[in-house]
């Protein structure tokens, strides 16, 4: 089992790389997200293009943020809606909280939301009483075991259908003991089946949003499986949570936005369902919610603007990065112990944690840039890691021996010719001893590398050794 | 004004160095919405938009049959419940054309009504506002001709659309929904395929919540 707050990554990690049906289970993204991203991105010539404009909408409304979010505030008052302005997770737990007690709720279904787990909004409706139940299938399944989402868009990705099939005999009492759960199949009709009566009951719904449109005060959900819909239409109060950086100005700018992330997400040239909400039931309409609230979260990002980091804020939550990041496929999303997982999470997190509980995140990244080149709206990930880890690395909060070791590795450095020097003798000795295998299973002060995998032997002589002694001249 | 709306307007402005933004940065936001710049827009609207239409639809798992007058529609709906073995319970959307076609007559096998849909409504027929060519996708908006939960409730989703609202992009379908009376709607919905899910193993399942099949039935009516 895991733990879940960051800072225990490096106690996860072994675990989640010993546990065969997680690696399984990882192992099927990459014929899945990653071979269908490529083709969807194959398949749209102005893929590219629609990347960088993205990008560009992003920075604009972000350079913009205040204006855009008043006009959108004004424009959900107009069609009889209200917004609440949440500076922190408590603010938005006590607004959802106050809404659900004053219309007397005793039931609430839930669509997904990944600022309602950071914010911990089920356990503070539970506490009130109001206990949720998750609609998306993934997150339903969680809810049962009682775990947190392990991906932002398959949040169930690291359970098998057999684990699923035992958490469904152990929840759902009522069907018959010896029914047939064998297939994917079965298992999404039992879950269709229960969640329908949950739908029908439920007094309020909330779910979360994709993009809120300042230009017309709607806010825009996507899911496939239309629960976010059966969610939001179905009770008499609609409940939006959302976080502040979600807003872009206009239709068009959604349409773009829409445009890169289903494809960027799950590789579908768009998302089944795409669903625009703004304000309360109109008088004549003959369905809709009554109420239409708007919980705007901050929760630390205001505090991201004009800083290194104002970029992270472009994200629109795809999950591309973590689909292609060699460290996310190998430990999976719970290690991170963090509600945001994978690169997008390790930028994330010390932001709104504090780089002294996450500061290890921004560490578990091989540099590799995978997760930049995929990026819809072109976030520079590894560059954004590296300014973590100065940061930690200026604060002290990084272990001594790390430290001191840097130190002596940067003052060679700047050194070329004592660099040079240095490592002529000790190359030449591995160089040697490791003639015959090529590689070493074991060195003293290596083990922290050579006790999980072996360190390739040098080739005895350094490349600026060999480049004076022979390469100069063959141009 | 509440405190918690002063504490994160302020504190945007102060993370930007600024103040509240001057007289021409205002206008430049109010003339950025007011007239709604597009970005690139996919080239492949260029071509046949019902083709496209029909190829995408279908490629997200929706049927499309072409039909050719809006009176077709009922007889059409017969064939393809029977071919389905399909209850024949039919929702209809209040709308004028959906409700003044000649359901008795043209498909005596079916029962018709037009009241709001339930949890145990099998078949919804609902009129679809616009089609997208780049991606297959239907724009449907809620008001008192079309309520929104009867595009998730039933079990089979039949859309009733003329080939002459077919455009190319998003963008042409706002510019529609724009121009219409009762703009903004409390619902837009885009809907490309019928509901489905990936949540067990990523492997793909129709029929999530929401409808297992969606059905087109796409009018040329001297279109195309």
């Amino acid at each position: 089992m895991t733990t879940h707050r960051p800072s225990a990554f490096a106690e996860n990690v072994p675990g989640a790389l010993a546990d065969d049906q997680l690696q399984q289970a990882l192992g099927n993204i990459k014929q899945g997200f990653v071979a269908k991203r490529a083709r969807a991105a194959g398949d749209l010539p102005e893929f590219e293009a629609l990347r960088d404009h993205a990008r560009d909408i992003k920075d604009h409304t972000l350079n913009h943020l205040d204006a855009y979010l008043e006009r959108y505030e004004s424009r959900v008052h107009a069609q009889g809606g209200q917004v609440h302005w949440c500076p922190t997770g408590e603010d938005a737990r006590r607004a959802v909280v106050d809404i659900c007690t004053r219309v007397g709720a005793e039931r609430c279904t839930k669509g997904k939301s990944m600022v309602a787990e950071e914010i911990g909004l089920g356990d503070a409706l539970s506490a009130a009483g109001v206990t949720p139940v998750e609609t998306d299938l993934g997150e339903y399944i969680l809810q049962l075991r009682g775990e947190p989402p392990s991906h932002i868009i398959a949040p169930a990705i690291h359970l098998n259908r057999d684990q699923i099939a035992e958490d469904f005999r152990r929840a759902h009492l009522t069907l018959p003991p010896q029914r047939a759960l064998d297939t994917a199949r079965a298992l999404v009709d039992e879950a269709r089946g229960t969640l329908r009566e949950h739908y029908l009951a439920a007094d309020v719904g909330i779910t979360g949003a994709n993009l809120l449109v300042a230009e017309t005060g709607q806010s825009v959900i996507v899911t496939n499986e239309g629960n976010g819909d059966l969610t939001q239409n179905l009770p008499r109060v609609h409940i939006v949570v959302a976080s502040l950086e979600k807003v872009v100005p206009t239709l068009e700018d959604a349409s773009t936005i829409l445009r890169v992330l289903a494809r960027s997400a799950t590789g579908q040239e768009v998302t089944v369902y795409t669903t625009f909400s703004a304000g309360p039931r109109r008088p004549d309409d003959p369905d809709g919610p009554e109420e239409f609230h708007v919980v705007l979260l901050d929760n630390g990002r205001t505090g991201m603007l004009g800083t290194e980091f104002q970029e992270m804020l472009r994200c629109i939550k795809c999950g591309a990065c973590m689909n292609h990041c060699p460290v996310y496929t190998a430990v999976g999303g719970h290690a991170y112990g963090a509600t945001y997982v994978g690169p997008m999470g390790a930028v994330l997190t010390p932001a709104l944690q504090g780089v002294e509980e996450a500061g290890h995140l921004p560490n578990a990244s091989t540099f590799c840039g995978r997760c930049e080149a995929v990026c819809p709206v072109r976030i520079p990930l590894p560059g954004l890691m590296r300014r973590w880890r100065e940061r930690e690395f200026e604060r002290h909060l990084t272990p001594l021996p790390v430290r001191s070791g840097l130190r002596v590795w940067a003052f060679a450095a700047l050194r070329p010719r004592l660099y040079r020097l240095a490592m002529r003798a000790p190359l030449r000795v591995l160089g040697w001893l490791g003639r015959r295998r090529g590689r070493f299973g074991w060195l003293p002060l290596a083990s922290g590398w050579t006790n999980h995998r072996e360190l390739p032997a040098p080739a005895g002589r350094s490349f600026m050794d060999r480049w004076r002694a022979e390469g100069r001249d063959d141009t | 004004m509440s405190e918690g709306r002063q504490r994160i307007l302020g504190g945007i402005r102060r993370a930007l160095r600024r103040g509240p933004l001057d007289a021409e940065a205002v206008a430049g936001v109010d003339r950025r919405l007011s007239e709604p710049p597009r970005g690139p827009l996919p080239g492949r609207a260029q071509t046949d938009h019902t083709a496209l239409f029909r190829r995408m639809a279908e490629g997200a798992s929706a049927t499309v049959a072409p039909l050719e007058t809006w009176d077709d529609i009922p007889a059409a709906v017969a064939a393809y419940l029977r071919d389905r073995n399909a209850p024949t319970q039919v929702c209809l959307a209040p709308h004028p054309e959906l409700t003044g076609l000649p359901w008795a007559e043209s498909a005596p096998t079916l029962t018709v009504n037009d009241g709001p849909p339930s949890g145990a409504t099998a078949v919804g027929i609902a009129r679809g506002h616009t089609g997208v060519a780049e991606t297959g996708t239907l724009f449907l908006h809620s008001g008192p001709d079309g309520p929104t939960t009867l595009n998730f409730l039933p079990e089979f989703h039949i859309v009733a659309l003329r080939a002459g609202e077919l455009v190319g992009v998003y963008e042409d379908a706002w510019d529609r929904l724009r121009a219409d009376d009762g703009w903004v709607p409390r619902t837009v919905n885009m809907i490309t395929g019928p509901s489905r899910t990936a949540d067990i193993e990523q492997t793909l399942q129709l029929g999530a919540h929401g409808p297992r099949a969606l059905h087109i039935l796409l009018v040329a009516d001297g279109h195309g």
